[in-house]
């Protein structure tokens, strides 16, 4: 190849990520989620209080000086339990999404490619574990294993993995009787490498778009349940967890839930942004 | 003429929404060494159920399929896989049959990179290196080295078509089925498409399965035609005697239709 083709030649995938940017929504939800990243990631330079010490001289102080958010019931800085928080509830959804995505793929792509047995055998337990109200199956664990961080988290790939794994069955079905696949077979490759090098990619970036989309929701299962005193154990700052404690003081101290609420509500939106974007870039075909 | 293939009896069905749909219906054939039997008839025929077949990609419910005496039947794992090095394919549309991710030299190479134990006559000397065999594959079908990084979408039809022989090529097989090779291009683009073929069958001498709609392409490059109707073989014939006397009804309709 000449080196003036080089040079001319974008590959698909970065000329995407660049039109990514050019919608005002997507560039707006990857804004926020960056902002948000970032303080996750250099939360300790950020803050000057420490997130557990209280101090029952100072509790519900409104924002301002010493405090710029205020401080909760126990006198502890709100601002710096926030900005620890932002660890916990984005490393948790994060870790969960990283496994749901690794079995649920794994799963379809097994699922849709070998039918028979196999896939009957997998899809009925799917079919069977998706009869249970999600909510329910997630109390239900926390309750009989205890409240862990660990339980919270199997909980949660528990109920969210099925999801991916339908999808990408769904795919594979469709995909697998397409010429390129035929041709692959043909060519002599064997299951693993029609599975990895010609359908992963196909199954890929839908299965993106739905794990952005579902990092949101995985976000707001994780505050509902610590706000019910199921998920993260005080006193590790959590934002649903933070809800629950300033329930109590919503009318003296509204800020003790505006800013949670407002944070969960921030990432929330912007992973959803980044989801409707990347969904709509993807879906247009003949690029 | 040595055989080559024989299928014997093959029937095969396709469930349609519930019902039962007879897709093909005791279908006997032969392809000796070196040969090119071409396959006519309508979609629907059964024509392309019958490629898929003699590919090992499905099974027949009733009758035999042996290659060079081995039957289909009992074939899995590395026994397929080692029929698989004799019997290649080109597909009707290359958008849909090249991988549209992977630049073109990794399609074509794929066939060899599944069997690194072959080295076809024509790659002797440039074997050891993967883009040399795909340069070298390329300019067998008309292409050049500089096509080698494309991507299937950065090419026209035509010579989409042409990265599909070569990958249909590569591993010197003794038999190219083409599945209506021509029928996804431009009329310009077809008459080159069959002459390519008909090249690299007497070149590489391999038997070549050309299933086509159009008598006229068919009558062109094969020495045999069958003509298919709802499953069934209706008529045989070499190529020559495709104005004789004893032409089924069907086929006689046939060649006035591509008249």
């Amino acid at each position: 190849m000449s080196v003036s083709m080089a040079e001319e030649y974008v590959r698909p995938a970065v000329r995407r990520a660049g039109r990514l940017f050019r919608d005002p929504t997507t560039a707006a939800g990857v804004g926020i989620l960056t902002i948000i990243v970032l303080v996750a990631l250099l939360g300790p330079l950020l803050v000057k209080n420490d997130p557990f010490a209280a101090n029952m001289a100072e509790r519900l102080l409104p924002p301002g000086g010493k405090y710029p958010l205020g401080t909760d019931h126990l006198g502890r800085c709100l601002f710096s339990r926030l900005v620890t928080g932002a660890r916990t509830t984005l490393g948790i959804s994060a870790l969960v999404i990283a496994i749901v995505m690794l079995i649920g793929t794994a799963v379809g792509l097994i699922s849709g490619y070998l039918g028979g047995r196999v896939d009957t055998f997998l899809m009925r337990t799917v079919d069977g574990m998706s009869v249970l109200p999600d909510f329910l199956l997630v109390i239900a664990i926390s309750g009989f294993l205890g409240h862990s961080l660990n339980n919270l988290i199997l909980s949660l790939v528990l109920i969210n993995w099925i999801g991916y794994a339908r999808m990408v069955r769904g795919i594979v079905l469709s995909e697998r009787e397409k010429e390129y696949v035929l041709a692959a077979r043909v060519a002599g490759c064997g299951t693993w490498i029609v599975l990895r090098r010609h359908l992963l990619p196909q199954i890929i970036s839908p299965v993106l778009v739905y794990a952005t989309l579902d990092i949101g929701k995985t976000i707001l299962v994780i505050s509902s349940l610590s706000y019910l005193g199921l998920g993260t154990q005080p006193p590790s700052p959590e934002w649903g967890a933070m809800l629950n404690d300033g329930r109590a003081y919503f009318q003296i101290a509204p800020q003790l839930m505006l800013y949670p609420g407002l944070a969960i509500m921030l990432v929330v939106i912007s992973f959803n942004l980044i989801g409707e974007g990347l969904r709509d870039l993807l879906d247009v075909r003949g690029r | 003429m040595n055989e080559l293939l024989r299928a014997e009896g093959i029937s095969k069905t396709y469930l349609d929404s519930g019902r039962e749909v007879m897709a093909m219906q005791d279908v006997s054939l032969h392809i000796g060494e070196g040969e090119c039997l071409g396959v006519v008839g309508e979609s629907g025929s059964g024509k392309s159920t019958l490629g898929r077949l003699l590919l090992a990609l499905e099974r027949p419910e009733q009758g035999n399929i042996k290659f060079q005496g081995v039957s289909f039947a009992d074939l899995r794992g590395k026994a397929l896989h080692s029929l698989r090095r004799h019997i290649q394919v080109v597909f009707q549309d290359p958008t849909a049959s090249l991988n549209q991710r992977l630049p073109v030299w990794r399609s074509v190479m794929e066939p060899l990179d599944n069997f690194p134990e072959v080295t076809p006559p024509f790659l002797a000397d440039v074997r050891h290196s993967r883009r040399e065999s795909a340069a070298r594959l390329l300019e067998m079908v008309g292409l050049s080295r500089e096509h080698l990084d494309r991507y299937p979408h950065e090419l026209s039809g035509g010579q989409r078509q042409r990265v599909a022989i070569a990958r249909g090529v590569s591993l010197n097989p003794k038999l190219l089925i083409c599945d209506e090779p021509t029928s996804s291009l431009d009329v310009s683009v077809q008459a080159q498409i069959l002459k390519l073929l008909k090249h690299l069958q007497t070149r590489l001498g391999m038997a070549c399965l050309f299933i086509s709609h159009d008598i006229a392409a068919v009558r062109m490059i094969c020495d045999r035609i069958i003509v298919m109707k709802d499953g069934r073989i209706v008529d045989e014939f070499a190529s020559g005697r495709i104005m004789g006397e004893d032409r089924h009804a069907y086929t006689r309709l046939l060649i006035r239709g591509a008249e």
